[in-house]
């Protein structure tokens, strides 16, 4: 193990590191402290002035309250989640069966296809940007929910098709021609065979996928306006003129904004780090 | 008839029967296939294809050849755009300087490799910053840079600095500023890459030379470096893409102010494609290609990397 | 006599709308879909009203409303208005609906004005005007104007300045007391334009400052300078709050609410906030913009803000019934009113408010404004020509020394953008 274990070490060593570590904390998350304090604040300690000190009052429950009731906040959460949870179905299905073709058989063009894939991951959205957002609107699907799902859907099975391929090809590759050998269509083997063993990916993808979605703001200023499809990214816009410059309720608002991928985060804690590593360290 | 539509069936079975190896893949591919080149492959193409036009979006596109190009990198007797000016620079900013969250996650992973109470719940919250959405960061950080107010401003007060506008608005700043925060997320996502590729390293080989007298940086250096490489490689591929994509901070933080100083080709285009005085498609798709340009050096080394792998692989 | 004709009017007026409204009334069916910029707390209130009234007074009609960021509306519109359209939006008056009326993303709407219900809005046909028809209604125009601290004015024993002089040495006085004159937020650059507009009209008169709008002038001209050098007395003399382009402009709100600066170049609608923010009637005051050049008339800005019906609308007919309806003497009594917008209505047949604010700027804009009326330095210079002018005036107004290379870089976009 590198570095030297803690434990082995004198015991002032160990003492200062486990101060350390809390304290590294804090200031590591002093940003969002602070917004975390903004959203209990209430009005007046902005106006006087009182920014990092200690509330006056507090204001959580009104805060957040106006968040949830007095806004489109709720109308935006749902549109994130109308957008994100088919995004990620639509994703990892659609590259679950494309990494399956790409890991288990060898053809012409293999290669190929899958670095297609890659580099068309890694490109910038801007040289999408005009030509989607024209088939968008042609196909009748701006501003609308599923518009957005069809592009990330396209867009996210990149990654995806990446990590599930490099995935597939870590499995034992002698369970396939057995199953063959008894005779089992490749279809069942797909689904019967590979698809079990692929559950810790199929996890892994669909949680950074969700945290991926969620957090888009782009894609959701060019293909979406107002609170019927617009995510909460984007909403969040909104909201900061509806409150002038309210920072409580500002921040209150971010917070809820940012919840539901921490939360997840926290829920699938050893499906998200696999899938961070795209796979690729072993 | 009955019959004959069996033997119709079961003579098409037994072609696909016979064929089954060859076809599956396509017919698993094809879905992915078809998504992916509509929406991602084919818009590229596209994209070149507009940027030799003049298109407000609405009407007829009007084929103007280099044009978009000539006066975006000043060709011939006028001067380079100065807004492509800055946000070039810019972006090379933000792509040096974004590195930086490689060597900062790989030491507050160093400091986190350890096994006493509660590290797991530290590891997950050091991590909790990649979680958020930009949006929120951005936000979160222009509070922290607020002039006078902010905490940043007060912080740096103590110490006797100043800076004129605030972090934000001074147009020396504003860039470095946002980059900052952009390198908190970046940074926690660096540092998992490695804590991972810590979990991974060979004990038996640190043991080893250590035994060998190494310590410290050397072992570091010469040792576990060595062995943290995919994860290094992951790092740089995703710092550079979250460099070259920073887009929605800069939205978010300066809108590409003060004095359009903070733009970068990402906001540029987006800004000269939809802006409110006329859609200039032609002239955002050229600026899109020269991202595009910039990011294929990439994308090529990576798929370089990549296949040297796989033939490596099996 | 006025009141008597304005009464009058007004019959006639409510006259016309009710048979318009009754004729149209009948056959309004479907979904009338509007996006709507009124985004801040009181306008949202009174458009949201709008549409739930209309919605109301309808039976088979469903109004389905919008409203998105003000500031974000401004680069959305013509997304909005190009892709699947509402069939009414807000927009600005003047020079700034021509890219939306030239890309034939407007519906001409000359008919409508023909319409008697519209006499009462005959003097702001002008603006809605453009290639001879009219793309538009109004529906509330403001004032622009000084709103200052009443009562440390008070304190320091200062009156309201007239000219340019007296301007400076109120200033002077406010600084040596430890306060900033002026609060401005230019992080959404227009509130530098205002700025220029009150100080270039004053300076060159409103003939030079519309030549400059179209083009006609170069920005290197000595005249701009003279302007800008203007402009820099107040900058030198440190008038202005610090770290301005950090801020929006509700954000510099609160250097006035606390006294830190003492008077804000603004528009009207700002004295909702004010009051928000806790200023009595007796704390704040406004005056009109000093004189600068004696030779030159007043010119004033009123921005006008607008409907417009998309021209790819669905349901056109329930759309100029709305606009009809939000421009009747009725509604636009309610909704300038001091406790609604607080603004001015359009209409000559409606009531002004009696809100002390809203009578000093329509007795300001009727008998001192002779020099002209600006729409406003983004709404009477092209968009283009506007959006680089504002980040070249905020630029100067934090780094006044950049005058020169600002005013090349605005003369290069003029040469390109007006040829």
């Amino acid at each position: 193990m590198f570095p030297r274990p803690i434990q082995q070490q004198s015991p002032a060593r160990q003492a200062t590191y486990q101060a350390l570590l809390p304290l590294a904390l804090v200031v590591w998350l002093l940003p969002l402290i602070a917004v975390f304090i903004f959203s209990i604040k209430p009005d007046a300690d902005f106006v006087s002035g009182n920014f990092w000190g200690i509330p006056s009052s507090f204001e959580m429950f009104n805060n957040y309250g106006k968040v949830f009731f007095e806004s489109n906040m709720p109308r935006y959460l749902f549109n994130s989640l109308l957008i994100t949870v088919p995004t990620v179905i639509g994703a990892v299905a659609l590259s679950a069966m494309a990494g399956f073709a790409l890991g288990i058989y060898r053809f012409k063009g293999n290669l190929l296809i899958f670095f297609m894939f890659i580099a068309g991951n890694f490109v910038p959205f801007q040289i999408l940007m005009v030509p989607v957002r024209d088939l968008t609107i042609g196909l009748g699907l701006y501003d609308t929910i599923t518009g957005l799902v069809l592009f990330h859907v396209a867009f996210q099975t990149g990654f995806c098709t990446l990590f599930m391929r490099n995935f597939i090809r870590a499995l034992p590759f002698p369970l396939i021609e057995a199953a063959r050998v008894e005779g089992i269509s490749e279809i069942r083997i797909f689904w019967y065979v590979v698809l079990p063993l692929m559950k810790p990916a199929l996890a892994a993808l669909a949680v950074l996928i969700f945290t991926f979605i969620w957090n888009d703001y782009f894609w959701a200023v060019v293909l979406t306006q107002g609170p019927d499809a617009q995510p909460v990214t984007a909403g969040i816009t909104e909201f900061n003129s509806q409150f002038r410059a309210a920072y409580h309720l500002m921040s209150a608002g971010s917070i809820v904004a940012a919840l539901p991928p921490v939360a997840m985060f926290f829920l699938m804690q050893k499906h998200f780090i696999a899938g961070l590593t795209l796979g690729a360290v072993k | 008839m009955s019959s004959a539509t069996t033997n119709g069936a079961r003579a098409e079975r037994g072609w696909y029967k016979r064929n089954e190896i060859a076809i599956t893949p396509w017919l698993f591919l094809a879905p992915a296939m078809l998504f992916f080149a509509v929406y991602v492959i084919i818009p590229i193409g596209q994209s070149f294809w507009i940027s030799f036009h003049q298109w407000d979006g609405l009407g007829e596109a009007t084929w103007v050849g280099t044009a978009n190009y000539e006066r975006l990198l000043g060709i011939g007797e006028q001067n380079m755009d100065r807004k492509f000016e800055v946000s070039f620079w810019n972006n090379l900013k933000w792509l040096v300087l974004y590195l930086l969250a490689i060597p900062m996650g790989l030491f507050i992973s160093l400091f986190l490799n350890q096994t006493v109470t509660g590290i797991r719940l530290y590891k997950s919250l050091f991590f909790f910053p990649f979680v958020i959405s930009q949006v929120v960061v951005g936000l979160v950080f222009s509070w922290f840079y607020l002039p006078n107010n902010g905490l940043f401003d007060q912080i740096v007060g103590l110490v006797g600095i100043d800076i004129k506008g605030g972090m934000l608005g001074n147009p020396n700043t504003a860039t470095y500023g946002i980059i900052a925060a952009g390198l908190w997320p970046q940074t926690a996502y660096c540092m998992i890459l490695y804590l991972t590729g810590l979990n991974a390293v060979d004990p038996e080989q640190v043991e080893a030379a250590r035994l060998d007298g190494a310590k410290g940086r050397k072992m570091l250096w010469y040792v576990i470096l060595p062995q943290l490489k995919p994860a290094t490689f992951i790092a740089f591929v995703v710092t550079i893409i979250g460099a070259l994509r920073s887009f929605d901070l800069i939205s978010v933080m300066t809108n590409g102010g003060p004095f359009g100083s903070t733009r970068v080709l990402s906001f540029f285009m987006f800004e000269e494609s939809l802006s409110e005085f006329g859609f200039r498609m032609g002239y955002g798709a050229a600026i899109a290609v020269v991202l595009f340009f910039i990011m294929l050096f990439f994308i090529v080394y990576f798929l370089w990397s990549m296949y040297q792998d796989e033939k490596g692989g099996r | 006599m006025h009141s008597i004709l304005k009464t009058s009017l007004a019959a006639l007026v409510a006259a016309g709308v009710a048979t318009t409204a009754s004729a149209d009334g009948h056959g309004l069916s479907g979904e009338l879909r509007i996006i709507s910029d009124m985004s801040n707390p009181a306008p949202r209130a009174v458009m949201e009203k709008l549409a739930a009234d209309f919605d109301a007074m309808h039976d088979d009609l469903t109004v389905d409303l919008t409203i998105v960021d003000r500031e974000a509306w401004k680069t959305q519109i013509r997304n909005a208005l190009g892709a699947n359209p509402p069939d009414v939006v807000n927009w600005y008056a003047a020079t700034r609906m021509t890219p939306y009326v030239d890309a034939g993303l407007f519906m001409d709407i000359s008919d409508l004005w023909e319409d008697p219900a519209m006499e009462g809005l005959a003097s702001t046909k002008g603006a809605m005007t453009l290639d001879g028809k009219q793309w538009g209604v109004p529906y509330t125009y403001y004032q622009w104007g000084v709103y200052y601290r009443k009562d440390i004015f008070e304190e320091l024993g200062l009156a309201e300045p007239a000219t340019w002089e007296e301007e400076l040495a109120n200033c002077q006085v406010i600084i040596d007391s430890g306060r900033k004159c002026y609060t401005i937020g230019s992080k959404f650059l227009w509130t530098a334009g205002g700025w220029f507009d009150y100080i270039n009209s004053r300076t060159n008169g409103y003939d030079f400052h519309i030549q400059l709008a179209n083009g006609e002038v170069e920005w290197t001209d000595d005249r701009v300078r003279q302007t800008f050098a203007n402009w820099r007395q107040l900058i030198d003399m440190g008038a202005f709050i610090d770290d301005h382009q950090s801020y929006s402009w509700q954000e510099a709100m609160p250097f006035m609410v606390d006294g830190e600066a003492t008077a804000y170049l603004m528009g009207n609608f700002s004295v909702a906030a004010f009051r928000d923010g806790g200023l009595t009637d007796d704390q704040l005051d406004f005056y009109q913009f000093p004189t600068i050049n004696p030779d030159v008339a007043p010119a004033e800005d009123a921005p006008t803000d607008t409907f417009h019906i998309a021209s790819g609308a669905q349901n056109v007919d329930a759309a100029k019934a709305f606009l009809l309806y939000v421009t009747s003497p009725e509604v636009q009594s309610e909704i300038n009113g001091g406790d609604a917008l607080g603004q001015l209505p359009v209409n000559a047949a409606a009531s002004v408010s009696d809100d002390k604010f809203i009578q000093e700027g329509f007795e300001m804009l009727s008998n001192n404004a002779s020099g002209g009326i600006m729409q406003f330095f983004d709404r009477d210079f092209p968009a283009e020509m506007a959006s680089v002018g504002m980040e070249g005036l905020q630029e100067f107004m934090v780094f006044p020394d950049n005058l020169d290379d600002i005013l090349a870089r605005l003369e290069e976009a003029r040469q390109r953008i007006y040829q």
